[in-house]
């Protein structure tokens, strides 16, 4: 069985660093990631607050995600382990934030359309990190150096909060998708579409169809 | 007497161990499932979560960073008596939640589904959920926390007597397939599916189907568990593994109970119990020992209920085809 290739990368990575890379790579990070997800992108994006920490310079790399983390009364953090959460729900923020941030990485579990990374993540030279598993939240919490900031805590809650986290081989993450917006789960899923159709051999239909499962408004249900 | 700063406490030690220790159950059917994982993307992904459940242990830090929303199942046996009463348990579980949240630390996942308020405790409104079961004997009490996953992996469908079992084995399909592709269902899951009652009581089947059942058992029917047994299978041939590349390793095993429903309907709904299965289970007696154990032990003759104490056995049972 073939191995994946397995790379580390800045969270600022030089755009012959993310050229090099294909689809399945399995990636380890240095350097500093933010989280922000739809508080962050809300409260940057909609209600126009300006953001508290200079990027890209402090980091190019958002990780859709919310540590389990508590916070102690001398105001330090306890940060244990690390999980992404799934970003096709950022979608309609994405193009905004990625132009206006200069983000090169978005780390995050599940990926999001070939559609968003064309029109949005080639323009930007950015590319899709998947988490692994996506449970791998301890291995992740190994990669975790020190918390350098915790920002936006008191006005959105400590999981939407935004945290910078100094990381020292952060991993394991997987290139989803490539500079030419290629998508490694967009491949899968064509592979095993080939097969589904056999497995559905004698069933029929639900008997009562879903109003909504379909556009169109006049279809019958039954 | 049950001492209520002993559910307490205990309360708080079953939310770490459910947040960092795998079930045994659980990690075996995945090493199984890591065996005979041929696709090269998945076999990498079980590979480290295996490493990923070792290192939680290692460090004891949360196995996965989106810790779920912690719920408790509690089992009376009938001739317990809990200091303070229920209205007690309930204070010191919510209390034992609010704790374990920020000792572990848990990722307080908890808010208003409006306001999106956040107590950064996983407590709120209706939060954590407390359900109870009984039994006929015994002193103690049991405690079983189910920190589930809370977004991806779970449907809901009104099916009718026609759609028979192929409507029951379409609708799976349909679900593990929309959740499985790019690993929403965060697969290899255990699958819980429940058949009959009522909407709500078929959601709550086949989530108890998933959380409180491991590994390995059976329904007592003889013919559900063949069902079980046929749709582990069917979830594994679909082609798709962890994450949602090419594979085989979808379903660690497959659940199923049922509950009479009405006559013209066939309610079913179907569960994913994810990669990082977390339960927990401690059993308090009243001289304040405490048993942990990973198996719930839910589903017991009593909670299925299958027959009524006047009667031996119903004539449904028997199968006679």
């Amino acid at each position: 069985m073939a191995k994946p290739r397995r790379i580390t990368l800045s969270t600022n990575p030089k755009k012959d660093e993310l050229a090099k890379l294909s689809l399945g790579d399995v990636i380890y990070l240095d350097g500093t990631i933010y989280t922000a997800r739809e508080g962050v992108y809300k409260r940057s994006l909609e209600d126009q607050v300006s953001l508290p920490v200079d990027l890209p310079k402090r980091s190019a790399a958002n990780f859709h995600c919310s540590p389990a983390a508590s916070m102690n009364s001398n105001g330090s953090f306890n940060l244990g382990s690390v999980t992404a959460t799934a970003s096709f729900r950022f979608s309609k923020w994405i193009g905004q934030w990625l132009a206006q941030t200069g983000a090169k990485l978005i780390i995050g579990k599940g990926g999001m359309s070939a559609r968003d990374y064309k029109q949005h993540f080639v323009p930007n030279g950015a590319i899709y990190l998947t988490t692994v598993g996506y449970g791998t939240g301890a291995l992740l919490g190994r990669g975790v150096e020190r918390v350098s900031g915790v920002y936006w805590h008191s006005e959105l809650g400590l999981a939407q909060a935004m945290w910078l986290i100094d990381v020292k081989q952060m991993g394991p993450f997987m290139v989803e998708s490539d500079l030419l917006g290629n998508s490694l789960f967009e491949r899968e899923n064509k592979k095993i579409a080939e097969g589904i159709g056999k497995l559905y051999e004698g069933t029929k239909p639900a008997t009562l169809k879903r109003y909504g499962e379909t556009d169109n408004r006049s279809d019958e249900l039954i | 007497m049950i001492q209520i700063k002993k559910i307490e406490n205990t309360a708080e030690a079953l939310m770490e161990k459910a947040a960092i220790e795998i079930p045994s159950d659980y990690l075996n059917g995945l090493k199984i499932a890591a065996k005979e994982e041929d696709g090269d993307l998945s076999s990498f992904v079980l590979e480290a979560m295996l490493e990923n459940y070792e290192a939680a242990k290692q460090d004891r830090s949360a196995m996965c960073g989106d810790t779920g929303t912690p719920r408790w199942y509690v089992k009376i046996g009938n001739d317990a008596r809990i200091e303070g009463g229920p209205v007690a348990l309930e204070s010191a579980l919510r209390r034992a939640t609010a704790n374990a949240t920020k000792k572990v630390p848990l990722r307080p996942n908890r808010v208003h589904p409006l306001w999106r308020t956040d107590f950064d405790n996983n407590v709120g409104i209706g939060a954590p959920e407390i359900e109870y079961g009984f039994e006929p004997e015994g002193e103690w009490v049991d405690l079983i926390t189910v920190h589930k996953g809370g977004l991806f992996g779970t449907d809901y469908r009104m099916l009718f007597p026609s759609d028979g079992i192929e409507g029951i084995k379409r609708f799976y399909l349909d679900s593990l397939i929309a959740f499985g592709k790019r690993g929403l269902a965060c697969q290899p899951a255990i699958i819980g599916i429940g058949l009959g009652g009522s909407k709500d009581a078929c959601m709550v089947l086949g989530k108890r189907a998933a959380c409180l059942r491991v590994v390995g058992d059976e329904n007592p029917d003889p013919k559900i568990a063949e069902l079980e047994r046929e749709f582990k299978e069917l979830g594994n041939s679909i082609g798709m593994g962890a994450m949602g590349f090419v594979g085989n390793s979808m379903v660690i095993d497959c659940n199923i109970e049922v509950a009479f429903c009405h006559t013209g309907g066939m309610q079913m709904s179907v569960h994913a119990f994810c990669l990082s299965s977390r339960r927990a289970v401690a059993r308090i007696y009243p001289d304040g020992k405490v048993i942990y154990r990973t198996d719930p032990q839910w589903y017991t003759p009593y909670q299925r209920r299958e027959t009524v104490d006047w009667q031996e056995r119903p004539s449904w049972q028997n199968h006679a085809g």
